[in-house]
């Protein structure tokens, strides 16, 4: 049987159901075009920063320094203190917060009834949704009054605001492990503990990796702990970390507002290192979480 | 009957010979577990400590008093608590309805290879690290906003009075957009997971009836998330009010009241990131912590109503399915 | 390679020597006494098929012509070459094993298959004579006219009045919505059991009151067809036979297609049955076919097809 030529009613034909159609893309539009409006929004910021921050690159941002006291004020002067600071505090907060972001992750997922689990989901959640300058007050508070200020107390207000990301980050990988491994591992009569250091952990690596790269993506770009706890600091490369130090985001903070043209390169030399840093660990974490997902789904 | 071995015993061995190791794990990992608990305790604890003096002085009154004066030690946080309203508001304004859409592209209206790429492009704008944002803000939006938008938007806009003013280059506006950009990211990630768990049953329900897509969406999808979209809501909120560093970096930090959009202003958190160098009386010390403490109880109390929102939500609908 | 009747003869049927008896099944390795295993269910079987009219199709109208139809997902068919027309005011039932496309072909008759990015037809599905994926057609416009019931009920999170009132309202049927809404739901009978309550959620219904509410949902666009993909499966028995029921008192007003899995349900409902099996091919891929397709009372009685035989003997599925 052949189809009808003529006048189909199949056809969206009353102007109703043309308005209907026509109504639907265009929402669909809006969304796209939403959707554009972020993407160019971080094209454009990663345009600015990269144009500007390029030309300033050179050999003596690397081998410079700069005091504290000249942050903003016009002087010659590199990121060489800079960078150090923030790896050196950067690897402090990680060191403090990894073990333990991954022992709550543990006691969470295997150890916990489900009351208290929701317990400290709920916690982590609140810890997260704490302003980053409250912590900076209350590690102030704690650390740094009545001893000075230290990169010490700098990471440990780093690593406050990034153990809630780990924990989190963990336990999404920790509860992907089949279950079969951890069921197989305790009736061969292993032990909690020794089913959790030798199956399930290694099967996990590659997300705690993840939660790692993440963690320090996020603490090396937090400024407001660290304008309390490490923003007075020498004119030399500082390595003990019970002294404060220089580092890459107060560096750009304070020099965003200087109207010395030397001050904002520096600024935009800074930004251009930290972002290079945050943008490729976002990316390598989400390729190894993808990557790690799909190592974990293939031992089911 | 001689037994050149004694018979294997098959008696089970004792119950509770616990392993070092086991016990030793379970200790640590609940040590670890009540840590955050124990943060939170410490940080209300001791932020309230240092405002305390302040809290002792001006009571409540701080919220309605309007001064910001170390030379007479009077302080108040009215007008930086107005401007903390209308930067976040405005930032929401802005921001939810454009994450809502951008979630629903990427669950539903686009095209799925594009899926992956946008998102991670969505997220690496979480990442931006707000000292850079700021950073942008102030020496690149702010400029480019003074001489081409306010002037623009003076001209048309001006008859509503919080839209006239002089352009400027740091302000509320460019707080305000910052704040968006930062939202935005959250909120969309958070509509995009919650539009993603819509049950396909219900979505074929509805196209089955001859709905279009965008119908089903609206009419279905939409309401079907809504309590979920009010929780990312309130999460970008308190993430908004947070905000201190790109905040101060673009806003001005002058302590007065928002009449202009485009005049420098101030907010609670931005008051306390300006004044980290040290200010100059012990009140004003703790002032600036007695901002921390209104700060924490706004993010308490925005968190966890959204967690309680979502956490109902998780139970209705596990309970008529 | 199929076995298909076609379309526009007249369903006589091939008349074979078998037709005056029962078919004896061989000893199975059950070790079960054959006869006992499949005389019942294909006695009851012939009793319910031989209670429909041996030429239901005479003098109706064509609603649905397929013409070597294949479905295929990403380019590997799901279900291929099927020749088959549904004619109006009928319930034809689509039998057979799991996995032979009986739902996939179901759902190309609404064009739901376009909401499964790689979804293809090839070969010409035509409604009423007009081709139902021509370049003009307006998937909206198909689905009004065309209604689907789902397997697992899917009322919406919405009250029972705005779960039944959400199609009217969509295609502009404003006007009377309250009798439309009591016309649907008496049609799905179910306004007496709900029709003090229109306010509330359709999720606090039973599962078989949610069908039924998914029913007159769909009854409510007051469309031409019906589609029922499995509708009891998900039900108890009680309210399987009221979906039963309902199946045999809508055909008087529309047409209806049904997927069952249930051999009993189809010879009790359908007056046109089409039975469908999967073909393996050499590398290993399976696909449906139409095996063979007529009146009720024939196909389960007299099938041509010896798989046909098979399966509703209860050999095999």
């Amino acid at each position: 049987m052949s189809a009808q030529a003529g006048r189909n009613p199949l056809a969206a034909s009353t102007s109703r159901s043309r308005r209907r159609k026509l109504w639907g893309r265009l929402m669909e539009g809006l969304a796209s075009f939403a959707a554009l409006v972020a993407i160019a929004v971080l094209l454009i910021v990663i345009a600015s920063v990269a144009k500007r921050g390029l030309p300033a690159i050179n050999l003596d941002l690397f081998t410079q320094v700069t005091a504290a006291f000249s942050f903003g004020a016009g002087q010659e002067g590199g990121l060489k203190n800079a960078i150090i600071g923030t790896l050196i505090m950067t690897g402090l907060a990680t060191l403090m917060a990894v073990p333990v972001g991954v022992l709550i992750a543990i006691f969470d997922t295997e150890f916990a009834p489900p009351k208290v689990s929701m317990a400290i989901r709920m916690t982590l959640n609140v810890l997260a949704g704490v302003p980053t300058i409250v912590i900076g007050v209350f590690v102030f508070g704690l650390l740094v009054v009545g001893r000075g200020q230290s990169a010490w107390a700098a990471a440990f207000a780093l690593a406050i605001i990034i153990l809630p990301v780990i924990a989190r980050a963990t336990e999404e990988v920790l509860l992907l492990v089949p279950s079969h491994l951890r069921e197989g591992s305790m009736a061969l009569g292993a032990t909690r503990a020794r089913t959790v250091m030798t199956v399930i952990l290694p099967s996990a690596v590659g997300g705690l990796i993840t939660a790692t790269i993440v963690g320090i993506a996020r603490a090396a770009g937090e400024t407001a702990p660290i304008l309390f706890t490490s923003s007075v600091f020498a004119n030399a490369v500082v390595t003990d970390p019970s002294q404060p130090m220089a580092s890459l985001p107060f560096a750009i903070f304070t020099n965003s507002e200087s109207p010395s043209q030397h001050d904002q390169q520096v600024a935009w030399a800074a930004a251009l290192v930290l972002m290079t840093v945050v943008l490729i660990g976002s990316i390598a974490a989400r390729l190894l979480s993808v990557r790690t997902r799909r190592q974990i789904e293939q031992t089911r | 009957m001689a037994t050149d071995a004694p018979a294997p015993s098959i008696a089970l061995p004792k119950k509770g010979r616990p392993r070092f190791g086991d016990i030793g794990l379970r200790w640590l990992a609940l040590a670890a577990a009540v840590l955050p608990v124990v943060i939170m305790v410490l940080i209300a604890y001791e932020v309230t400590r240092q405002a305390w003096p302040s809290i002792q002085e001006f009571g409540l009154g701080f919220i309605t008093g309007n001064e910001w004066n170390a030379v007479t030690d009077k302080f108040g946080a009215r007008d930086l608590i107005l401007g903390t309203a209308v930067t976040s508001v405005v930032a929401l304004l802005i921001a939810v309805p454009m994450a809502i859409a951008i979630g629903l592209f990427l669950a539903e209206f686009s095209p799925r290879w594009l899926r992956t790429p946008v998102g991670l492009m969505v997220e690496l704008l979480a990442a931006i690290p707000s000292v850079v944002l700021g950073l942008w803000g102030i020496l690149v939006m702010g400029p480019f906003l003074a001489e081409h938008v306010e002037p623009w938007m003076i001209d048309h806009l001006g008859f509503i009075p919080f839209f006239d003013g002089f352009p400027s280059n740091q302000g509320l506006l460019p707080a305000c957009l910052i704040l968006t950009i930062m939202v935005v990211p959250i909120v969309a990630s958070i509509s995009r997971e919650l539009f993603l768990s819509v049950p396909g049953d219900l979505k074929q329900g509805a196209m089955a009836l001859g709905s279009t897509r965008w119908e089903m969406v609206r009419s279905v999808m939409v309401p079907q998330v809504s309590g979920g979209l009010v929780a990312g809501t309130m999460l970008g909120f308190g993430r908004a009010v947070g905000e201190a560093i790109a905040v101060t970096q673009v806003i001005g930090g002058a302590l007065r009241t928002p009449s202009s959009i485009y005049a420098p202003a101030d907010t609670m958190a931005s008051r306390i990131a300006a004044q980290y160098a040290g200010t100059p009386t012990a009140l004003s010390k703790a002032s600036l912590a007695y901002l921390a403490v209104l700060l924490l109880i706004i993010s308490l109390i925005t968190n966890i109503a959204a967690q309680l929102i979502s956490g109902r939500l998780q139970r209705r609908s596990r309970g008529l399915a | 390679m199929s076995d298909t009747m076609h379309p526009d003869s007249p369903a006589e049927g091939t008349m074979t020597d078998q037709q005056q008896q029962q078919p004896e099944p061989p000893a199975d390795e059950s070790g079960q006494s054959p006869e006992v295993a499949d005389a019942a269910p294909a006695s009851r079987l012939t009793e319910l098929a031989s209670g429909h009219t041996s030429a239901p199709t005479e003098g109706r109208e064509t609603v649905f012509a397929l013409d070597d139809v294949t479905v295929s997902y990403n380019g590997i068919p799901a279900i291929r070459n099927v020749n088959l027309n549904i004619h109006r005011n009928l319930v034809t039932a689509f039998i057979g094993p799991s996995g032979c496309g009986k739902t996939t072909l179901l759902r190309s008759f609404n064009r739901l298959n376009d909401l499964i990015p790689g979804a293809a037809v090839d070969g010409t599905i035509t409604y009423h004579g007009y081709d139902l994926n021509g370049d003009d057609v307006d998937p909206v416009e198909v689905r009004r006219r065309i209604g689907m019931v789902f397997q697992r009920p899917n009322p919406f999170p919405k009250s029972i009045y705005d779960n039944v009132a959400f199609g009217p309202r969509l295609h502009g049927m404003k006007d009377d919505l309250d009798a439309r809404v009591e016309r649907a739901l008496t049609h799905a009978a179910l306004w007496d059991e709900v029709k003090d309550r229109l306010k509330q959620s359709g999720l606090s219904l039973s599962g078989g009151q949610q069908q039924r509410l998914c029913i007159a949902r769909a009854l409510a666009v007051e469309p031409d067809v019906l589609l029922m993909d499995e509708p009891a499966s998900a039900l108890d028995p009680i309210s399987t036979q009221a979906i039963e029921d309902l199946t045999e008192s809508l055909k008087q007003e529309y047409t209806i297609v049904i997927v069952t899995h249930n051999m009993q349900q189809a010879a009790r409902v359908a007056d046109v049955t089409a039975f469908y099996s999967v073909d393996v091919a050499e590398g290993g891929g399976r696909c449906g076919v139409l095996v063979e397709h007529g009146p009720t009372s024939e196909l389960f009685i007299r099938p041509s097809d010896p798989r046909t035989e098979a399966y509703v003997t209860g050999r095999f599925g």
